[in-house]
């Protein structure tokens, strides 16, 4: 990722310097493959042998003990023409931008009003990074009990407070998935806020002392000086939180594991159903690896967009 | 005020009575929003919480009861797993990280560009979409022809390949000066020496970085350890909080105290090591 653009002018001046300098003696060649041994026999058995396998099961019908046979793009049509695949990329979709929109728009407010160097805001600042750090699975479980769909449940008392509700929550179709990202914008808001909080320190306080001067407004150091200078930031957000809601899955697991009816399914939940509950690995892989694809897609978009934009 | 105090809001330059109150509103709002939950948590696994209705934030009658039942239900020796996971899994990892740090950073040699890019390739690839194939692996790993399902070891290799770890701490040993290098190795000193003794040490802040954000990611596990953990004699804390809220006559008061014990170490982790975190937090973002 970003890490491309800022490699060649890093590495130039350090080539410059070697050809100026006579190579500097670093002891025999195999030394440094010592040093990575570890980690190439890591990653080559934990990523890059699943991801060839996950290729290679998806283009094959996978049965244990009988050997797979090749069935070319069968699983990938059988997938797609899924009607719950289909249904369950509509779901990831929804709520990777829910969950990604929401998380940046309050990330970003929260970080406008917590900036700053007083202790109070230290002290505000790590209360409200807590979800972040909390297991996924201990978020999950809290918020079960807090979407409890009787009208004595926690939220639900709440809403009784504004004369709304009860709302069935995660257990009415309709609420669901907005409820999923709900819990979802809880956990990640916080995390874009600290993200938000590194971009705003790296704005020059100048600018603002300047727009001040000039007369302008609140809304218009915002417009003009804040958001500006948060760019690269509000794009690295964009991609984090956009691939992190295509991933969902223990969240969905456990609150509601797809349901009520499917309105919940994304594909993560449905390729652990596919793989583990019905045992089809060929399809669930297929599923997999066209999720693979959109993250990359994505990814890959807005890398360039940036670049367009910066150059 | 000054420049350099500057924000985006200027709130801080607004000291009147009615400015005040708005941001104490604010601030308590946005206190009860995020931590209120948590502390709805704290309390409620310490009262007698029997339905899910219960739960609050005002303290009735404390008890132990909940962490009681917890423990009858297998919930320390969850713990222990989680422990013996996060423990092994980090020393791996962080183990893994700094020898291949040291070679990335340290060291010219042909295809080193080709290794580099292919570890930063995997940050791209959700650990989730291996999953289903990665189980396969476990169950009978390459030339080796062991299985790891239903172990806990099962969850602990995987976490080796971790290349955020590695970025940074290539990225922190470029920057050791090579005068010192070059002064150990006209002392004689050997190339592990040098790793151990030279360039490890002043490593310290990026070994910080990579352990505590280490820790929460390990801590944080779900779906790996769900696929490997056949059985519940090797479930994770987290996941066992499922099984329990499953059982019918396990109360949410017990979930919850459990939920505590799951959540209480990367909280502890955090609090303790908030400017490393926020350190690799910022690095994974811009560099991620």
């Amino acid at each position: 990722m970003s890490v491309k653009e800022a490699a060649p002018p890093r590495a130039a001046p350090r080539q410059h310097g070697q050809t100026a300098k006579p190579r500097r003696r670093s002891g025999q060649w195999w030394v440094p493959w010592l040093f990575l041994a570890p980690a190439l026999i890591l990653f080559l058995y934990f990523k890059f042998i699943p991801m060839a396998q996950a290729v290679s099961m998806s283009v094959q019908e996978v049965r244990p003990y009988l050997g797979n046979t090749w069935v070319g793009t069968a699983n990938y049509s059988e997938i797609l023409s899924s009607d719950s695949f289909r249904s369950a990329m509509g779901n990831t979709i929804v709520l990777a931008i829910g969950q990604t929109f929401g998380s940046m728009v309050l990330g970003f407010g929260l970080a406008l009003l917590v900036e700053g160097q007083t202790r109070k805001l230290t002290f505000i600042r790590s209360a409200a990074f807590l979800p972040v750090v909390v297991p996924l699975a201990v978020v999950a479980e809290l918020w079960r009990i807090m979407y409890h769909p009787t009208s004595d449940g926690l939220l639900n008392q709440l809403l009784g407070l504004i004369g709304l509700g009860p709302s069935g929550f995660i257990n009415d179709p309709d609420t669901s998935l907005a409820s999923i990202a709900v819990t979802g914008i809880w956990r990640g808001a916080p995390y874009d806020m600290m993200i938000f909080l590194a971009g705003l320190a790296g704005i020059d306080r100048g600018l603002y002392e300047a727009a001040t001067v000039d007369g302008a407004s609140t809304r218009q150091r915002i417009l003009h000086v804040t958001l500006p200078g948060l760019r690269p930031v509000f794009a690295i957000l964009f991609v984090l939180a956009a691939v992190r809601g295509f991933r969902s899955f223990t969240e969905v697991f456990l609150l509601t594991n797809g349901g009520p009816n499917g309105s919940t399914e994304v594909v993560m939940t449905l390729i652990y159903k596919l793989g583990l509950e019905q045992n089809r690995l060929g399809v669930g892989s297929a599923g997999a690896v066209l999720l693979f694809v959109a993250t990359l897609v994505l990814t890959v978009c807005v890398q360039l967009l940036r670049r367009r934009r910066t150059a | 005020m000054s420049a350099a105090t500057e924000t985006a809001l200027g709130l801080t330059e607004r000291t009147g009575p009615v400015a005040k109150a708005i941001k104490f509103v604010v601030y308590a709002g946005l206190f009860v929003v995020f931590a209120g939950p948590l502390l709805a948590l704290l309390v409620s696994s310490f009262n007698h919480v029997s339905d899910p209705t219960q739960l609050s934030i005002i303290p009735k009658s404390p008890t132990l009861d909940n962490f009681r039942v917890a423990f009858d239900h297998g919930v320390l020796r969850y713990l222990a797993n989680s422990f013996f996971v996060v423990g092994f899994g980090l020393l791996l990892q962080v183990a893994v990280s700094v020898l291949a740090g040291y070679a990335l950073a340290r060291k010219k040699f042909r295809f080193m560009t080709l290794v580099m890019v292919a570890i930063l390739a995997t940050m791209m690839l959700p650990e989730e979409i291996l999953a289903l194939p990665l189980t396969l692996v476990l169950a009978d790993l390459p030339l080796v022809h062991l299985n790891l399902m239903g172990t806990l070891a099962g969850m602990i290799v995987p976490l080796g390949a971790w290349a955020f770890s590695i970025l940074v701490m290539t990225e922190f040993m470029k920057d050791v000066p090579p005068e010192l290098e070059e002064a150990a190795r006209i002392d004689g000193a050997g190339e592990f020496r040098i790793f151990a003794q030279i360039i490890l040490p002043l490593c310290k802040p990026a070994l910080g970085v990579i352990g505590v954000f280490g820790f929460t990611m390990i801590w944080d596990q779900y779906l790996l350890p769900l696929l490997v953990a056949t059985n519940s004699n090797a479930y994770t804390l987290p996941l066992a909080l499922r099984t329990l809220r499953i059982d019918p006559v396990v109360t949410p008061g017990v979930v919850m105290a459990a939920s505590l014990l799951a959540l209480l170490p990367s909280v502890v982790v955090f609090l303790l090591f908030q400017r490393s975190f926020a350190r690799g937090l910022t690095a994974g973002a811009l560099k991620g």
